[in-house]
């Protein structure tokens, strides 16, 4: 009886410890965005972190949406090619790509490598007193480090989806074009027939938000992290792990709203 | 009572506590304008506690801190933003900004008042400019300014972390043990250092340390926080034959006397 008084006990807990959590990230959030409406503005930050996620995430973005879109090609020939249906590959690939590959890979590639970042430079701030320095020089910090980021990685990943639905497409055509001796010409009309402008919309729509939640994530555990190097190693951690459930979640959520009839 | 008999900063009834562990019990203290005054104490006893109650960073349980006359614990945030303006700080490890340059990081607080409208407008042209003057006047070359951080020794980081706390010539400087890391040479040429600016500015200073040396160099008064309250205040000079036992022990080094060092915590 004790064990299941026990059981009960640790999974409120643990119910009220994420209710908690929730309210100081949503309370962390808005106090951020207020900031996006008040004078000053600090552009050389925002200009800066948008190169950051937008120009440096490209390489491993592209890379990632080019051979993702040449392996859904290469697999969905594997099962259509049974039914003779190969002149459905063009349409699943641009569906799969804009709707779910393009958004979900970008993020978390943006997620492992800038969510991480984000997170291990403003831990690093906070255990080397930098954050407080702020302060004590008439600087908001949140003001200062986290609102531009929020608005860079918002503004950033649309970008880079859009990069990732290009490069998804190429990739399918490659492979469908060089390996699988598909029309060049065929393909392409194929591809432009299934492709809708609502699927890439709602695509970047995504984005946005999968970017803001990256961002969000990375600054609010770098933020709050404590104890040094180990300290500022958990909350990297934190900053990913986090990032990544919640992209996943609100990917499951954003496609029903859009998609689900 | 005139203004000049009035604390420039005034503690009164200082409690904080971190769950279970007092760190401030009641602190009082007086600091009149254009003076210096240290804060001694062994690790732990929360000298940097008290600095960051008075900047604001930390909000105390109970009591009262006055900047000319105001209790600035009362204050929202946005109200005291005009205070804060008014203070410098200079870190324990210098706290420079690693994404910056020096001269960036020297001209930060003034770029920032200049863009909270709290000080005049300054283009980055002329904030260089000032950096290098700045640098100048703690000892180093202006071309320093063009460095990163991460490329100074820690005697220079804290000579940065200087021109810093002193560029918007504030009415208030702090120094969070400013000669922790530094080899006894440079640990006297930051102390001068502080203490020049301090005279030439006329400003109020308040230094926490446990370097005895520093305390004397830099201070024209000097008290030993111990077991959160400030046991002792005296001359700099009375630091080695103060009359009282816990600040004997504490500035001879002594491992006997009434001060039990807690080595688990």
């Amino acid at each position: 009886m004790n064990g299941v008084l026990d059981f009960i006990a640790g999974l409120g807990r643990a119910v009220l410890d994420i209710v908690r959590m929730a309210g100081r990230v949503a309370l962390f959030a808005a106090v951020a965005l207020s900031h996006v409406v008040r004078p000053p503005f600090y552009w050389r930050t925002l200009w800066g972190t948008l190169v950051e996620i937008g120009y440096f995430s490209l390489p491993v973005v592209a890379l990632t949406a080019l051979f993702s879109g040449g392996v859904i090609a290469l697999q969905s020939y594997t099962g259509f090619a049974q039914y003779h249906a190969q002149n459905a590959i063009a349409g699943i690939v641009i569906l799969a790509v804009t709707r779910e590959l393009g958004p979900v890979l970008a993020g978390l590639m943006v997620a492992g490598r800038v969510g991480a970042a984000m997170s291990a430079e403003i831990g690093t701030m906070r255990v080397t007193d930098q954050i407080d320095a702020l302060t004590t020089l008439s600087t908001n910090p949140i003001k200062y480090l986290v609102t531009p980021r929020l608005v860079a990685g918002t503004l950033a990943l649309p970008f880079l989806v859009l990069v990732a639905d290009i490069l998804g497409v190429l990739g399918g055509f490659t492979v469908c074009v060089m390996k699988l001796d598909f029309s060049a010409s065929a393909y392409i009309t194929a591809t432009i027939a299934s492709l809708k402008v609502m699927d890439v919309t709602v695509g970047l729509v995504k984005a946005a938000i999968f970017g803001f939640l990256i961002a969000l994530m990375g600054c609010y555990h770098g933020y709050h992290s404590r104890g040094g190097a180990e300290g500022v190693g958990a909350a990297t951690t934190a900053a990913v792990v986090a990032a990544s459930i919640l992209l996943l979640t609100f990917d499951y959520l954003l496609t029903d709203v859009f998609f689900s009839q | 009572m005139t203004d000049t008999q009035t604390p420039k900063i005034r503690i009164r009834g200082l409690k904080k506590a971190f769950g279970p562990k007092v760190v401030l019990d009641g602190v009082d203290l007086d600091v009149m304008g254009g003076t210096s005054f240290v804060v001694i104490g062994g690790s732990g006893t929360g000298k940097s506690v008290l600095l960051r109650c008075i900047l604001g960073l930390i909000t105390p349980d109970a009591g009262s801190i006055e900047i000319d006359g105001v209790d600035v614990t009362t204050l929202s945030p946005r109200q005291r933003e005009p205070y804060m303006a008014r203070i410098g700080m200079l870190f324990q490890n210098g706290a420079l900004f690693d994404s910056l340059s020096v001269w960036e990081n020297v001209t930060f607080g003034l770029i920032a008042a200049a863009r909270a409208g709290h000080g005049p407008r300054i283009t980055r042209a002329q904030a260089r400019e000032r950096a290098g003057a700045l640098l100048e006047q703690v000892g180093m070359d202006p071309a320093v300014g063009a460095l990163s951080p991460s490329e100074l020794s820690g005697g220079m980081q804290k000579r940065v972390g200087l021109a810093r706390a002193i560029a918007a010539r504030p009415e208030i400087l702090f120094f969070d043990e400013p000669t922790t890391g530094l080899d006894p040479i440079m640990g006297a040429v930051i102390d001068g250092l502080i203490a020049d600016c301090v005279r030439r500015l006329g400003s109020t200073a308040i230094a926490i340390t446990h370097d005895m040396a520093s305390a004397q160099r830099i201070g024209d008064r000097v008290g030993m926080l111990y077991e959160g309250r400030l046991i002792w205040q005296g001359l700099p000079s009375r630091l080695f034959d103060s009359g009282n036992p816990v600040v004997d022990q504490f500035t001879h080094g002594r491992r006997e006397g009434p001060i039990k060092v807690d080595v688990r915590n």
